[in-house]
């Protein structure tokens, strides 16, 4: 008898649960935004987001959960219902530095999701102030080789992408500037343009305008191939620097346990916001990189978190770099 | 100067068409009677209201969410006269003599001047932004954090002068609000502070938490254990528009205000705090009577406010010239902007010249509908004192915790602000002044990080305060102040007996 009750109540659960991913969705999604509204993941959360509400018809609301470099929100997220009307933008930091940087991080960024796909990559500028003594990447390089206890290098607070990226070009080029941070990449901007520190690295869609108004100097764009909005500047492999390619890569998780018709419904509607014209016109002003084809699918968003966590750890565990 | 005014002519060819009119009046209502819920400030309204300006084209969707910013700016300033909640650090000091205003049942006046003073202050922000926004761009770039530092010093000192009781006490205080905002994660090592391993502490403690609960929150004990005061507030409800004598007592504060607003705000890293602090100082130290201070003074108000709005407007320079978002609400502008597909920058002057000037011009046309919204609804804020305050306040406590949870979703936040409210009810009780503790929240944090990142560069040279000149100058003004605050207290035991 119980077992004909338990039968029947799994029996019901599945139809339930079949019931529900077939009409999903049927109310709006939340979607969780791990940093304050307005930063680049926030921008690109939205952007990405308006389209695939028209194809879910339902409204992707916006939840910005900001603190302790994002893994506030993606904690709260990965905790939340999974039932796929809580999902999470997560970025290079909060999936990939974060188990480095928080020994007690309280989720497993290659365990604990079910991904959903990659959004857009925002590639990471070298920059310095407008009269540093050193016009391209070779001569930086040595600048900062002969003077290494004289320069300063600005970050956006421990944890921010522009502090993971910075130490990690550290340990590429075998440096060790002086850090100086900064709350945000705002103030951090202001001081290397009123010439108070000397360089930092951060994302495209940062510091590009400083770059095109030439208030400050760009060596190098940290991506294989050179962005459309930065024309002239060139590729830190084609400036001569190995090793140094970093994105600040931006993507769409569930918390783990999604019914996985429903994880396919939502990375179906990411995809096809990602080949929309308007949204694509949009990302690639802000000096996106659009995933290609075979980088957008679940599968490709796990093995890119599997080895950005692999790629982070050393780098920044070796640093002494932790928020805790 | 044929510039200047070709320019302004494009930018209000712009803001004047029936659809930004439209835009940008309803940004200022509807920021209006969201920032008027006590907690929300401009940040979270602005981000709440984000989406609805999606379907617009740029321009008219920065009008609106400027508007909003307006909007929702003097609407914490309506929270913090009414019923002594400020929403934001700018208006804590619109609460110290408006919410006493309030209680002597000139609630009205206290709207009224604020909402004029704000217009007066707006309209001559405009037009320095216009003729001067870009040469003065380069102020902000000379500020680095050995400046910084030396001007959080400064504001340190008027916060010994914003004290109205004993000196002793509000240095006490000051430094208890210096130690509550080193609670968190250390900016330069990522090390967490005195969290006791909470990690919703992890971040800090939040400026609306802490001023909600031992403003808001402490207020409505205070009420709840003196039944006699919160009847006068309820009965005497006096004029609701200021009269000749009011404008004659505020027009002086309201110049001034302007004035020091206009120039702090244009400082990197949110100088624009300091500027209603800095107003109400200068107030207080130039009044033949100081003791009316803290007691309804309504130049306590009327300078700033002006101050207030004066800076909310100049700290858009920055933004609109550089492309560098000065504090956290001008990020999120950033943000608005370039999810509208405008990449703030140097280049949006020269590249689209409609979208800046019309949104300069839009600024002066959204301070024209913040008077025309306000002034008549200075009424609809008075009656609401009417009702009967064992009404009132249940939803006063309601409002408080939704705002608080709006702002970062966090269960804890309404818990903190009924630790804080608590504290806040004993502080009252023991005459120790709120207001000293904000400021040195508010400076703490700033005043840290400065003289770490200013000492980082130097290299631990101390000398570097002394070597730059701007800092050089401003630690002067501050030990010149110091010393006019201490002298008469020294000489006359200063004015210790008001403590309620």
């Amino acid at each position: 008898m119980k077992k004909t009750v338990l039968a029947l109540a799994a029996v019901a659960g599945l139809a339930a649960t079949g019931a529900h991913a077939q009409n999903y969705p049927t109310r709006p999604i939340t979607m969780i935004v791990p940093f304050a509204a307005g930063g680049p993941t926030d921008v690109i959360a939205r952007i990405v987001t308006d389209h695939m509400s028209r194809t879910l018809g339902q409204q992707i609301v916006i939840e910005n959960v900001a603190g302790a470099g994002g893994t506030t929100g993606i904690t709260r997220a990965a905790q939340s219902q999974p039932d796929g009307y809580t999902i999470m933008m997560g970025h290079m930091g909060t999936h990939g530095a974060a188990p480095a940087l928080y020994p007690n991080l309280k989720y497993d960024p290659t365990k604990d999701f079910a991904p959903i796909g990659l959004a857009a990559g925002t590639p990471i500028v070298i920059v310095a102030r407008k009269d540093f003594p050193a016009n391209d990447l070779k001569g930086f390089l040595e600048y900062l080789k002969a003077n290494a206890d004289k320069v300063n290098m600005a970050h956006a607070g421990v944890g921010s992408v522009s502090h993971s990226t910075g130490i990690f070009f550290n340990s590429v080029v075998k440096v060790k500037p002086t850090m100086v941070a900064y709350r945000g990449t705002g103030p951090a901007l202001n001081d290397l343009m009123g010439n108070t520190v000397d360089f930092m690295t951060d994302q495209i869609v940062n510091v590009a305008p400083q770059i095109q108004g030439n208030n400050i100097k760009a060596f190098a764009i940290a991506t294989p191939e050179r962005s459309p909005v930065l024309p002239n500047v060139p590729t830190t492999k084609e400036a001569g620097l190995e090793g140094y390619e970093v994105s600040a890569w931006n993507a769409a998780f569930a918390p783990k346990g999604t019914p996985p018709d429903v994880v396919k419904k939502l990375s179906d509607a990411l995809i096809k916001s990602l080949e929309d014209e308007n949204t694509k016109k949009r990302l690639l002003e802000l000096g996106g990189v659009i995933p290609s084809a075979t980088e957008r699918t679940p599968e490709a968003l796990q093995k890119l978190v599997e080895s950005e966590v692999a790629r982070w750890t050393p780098v920044l565990k070796a640093a002494g770099a932790t928020a805790e | 100067m044929g510039d200047f005014f070709s320019n302004l002519s494009l930018g209000f060819g712009v803001a004047l068409s029936l659809q930004n009119l439209g835009l940008a009046f309803l940004g200022c209502l509807v920021g209006t009677l969201v920032g008027v819920l006590p907690g929300v400030g401009p940040i979270a309204t602005i981000a709440m209201l984000l989406p609805i300006t999606f379907g617009l084209d740029p321009t008219g969707a920065l009008i609106m969410l400027a508007g909003i910013y307006y909007g929702a700016q003097y609407g914490g300033s309506t929270t913090a006269i009414l019923v002594n909640i400020p929403g934001e650090a700018t208006s804590v000091v619109t609460a110290l003599d408006g919410h006493q205003m309030a209680r002597q049942g000139r609630a009205g006046v206290a709207l009224g001047i604020a909402a004029i003073g704000s217009f007066f202050a707006g309209t001559v922000a405009t037009l320095v932004i216009a003729a001067l926004g870009a040469p003065l761009t380069g102020l902000a770039l000379i500020f680095g954090p050995t400046e910084y530092f030396s001007l959080m010093v400064m504001g340190l000192v008027f916060a010994v002068v914003l004290a109205r009781g004993s000196i002793l006490k509000a240095i006490a205080m000051i430094l208890v609000g210096v130690l509550l905002s080193t609670v968190g994660t250390d900016l330069e090592t990522g090390e967490e502070r005195m969290t006791f391993g909470l990690p919703f502490l992890a971040d800090g403690i939040d400026f609306a938490v802490l001023a909600m609960g031992i403003f808001g929150i402490a207020e409505i004990m205070r009420n709840l254990d003196h039944t006699e005061h919160r009847d006068v507030v309820r009965q005497a409800i006096g004029r609701l528009l200021p009269n000749k004598d009011d404008f004659k007592q505020s027009y002086k504060p309201v110049l001034r205000g302007t004035l020091i607003g206009a120039i702090l705000g244009i400082l990197p890293g949110n100088g624009a705090v300091l500027g209603p602090f800095a107003s109400y100082t200068l107030e207080k130290k130039l009044a033949k009577d100081p003791r009316r201070f803290g007691r309804g003074a309504i130049e306590g108000v009327a300078g700033p406010e002006s101050a207030n709005n004066a800076g909310a407007q100049t700290s858009f320079i920055p933004l609109l010239t550089l492309g560098i978002p000065p504090n956290a609400v001008m990020a999120l502008m950033v943000g608005a902007m370039t999810i509208h597909g405008i990449i703030p920058g140097p280049q949006v002057m020269t590249k689209n010249p409609t979208l800046f000037w019309g949104m300069i011009a839009s600024m002066w046309v959204g301070n024209l509908m913040l008077l025309i919204i306000n002034l008549p609804m200075v009424g609809l804020w008075v009656r609401l004192l009417k009702v009967p305050y064992r009404l009132l306040f249940p939803a006063i406590l309601m409002f408080c915790c939704i705002g608080i949870y709006s702002i970062n979703s966090l269960p804890t936040d309404v818990m903190f602000i009924g630790l804080f409210g608590f504290v806040g009810y004993m502080l009252i009780k023991f005459g120790f002044e709120p207001a000293p503790m904000l400021l040195g929240f508010v400076l703490g944090k700033l005043m840290e990080e400065n003289l770490r990142r200013a000492l980082i560069i130097s290299r631990g040279d101390m000398m570097t305060f002394i070597d730059r000149p701007i800092s050089a100058g401003l630690l002067a003004v501050a030990a010149i102040l110091l010393v006019i605050a201490l002298l008469p207290s020294i000489r006359k035991g200063r004015d210790e007996v008001f403590t309620e």
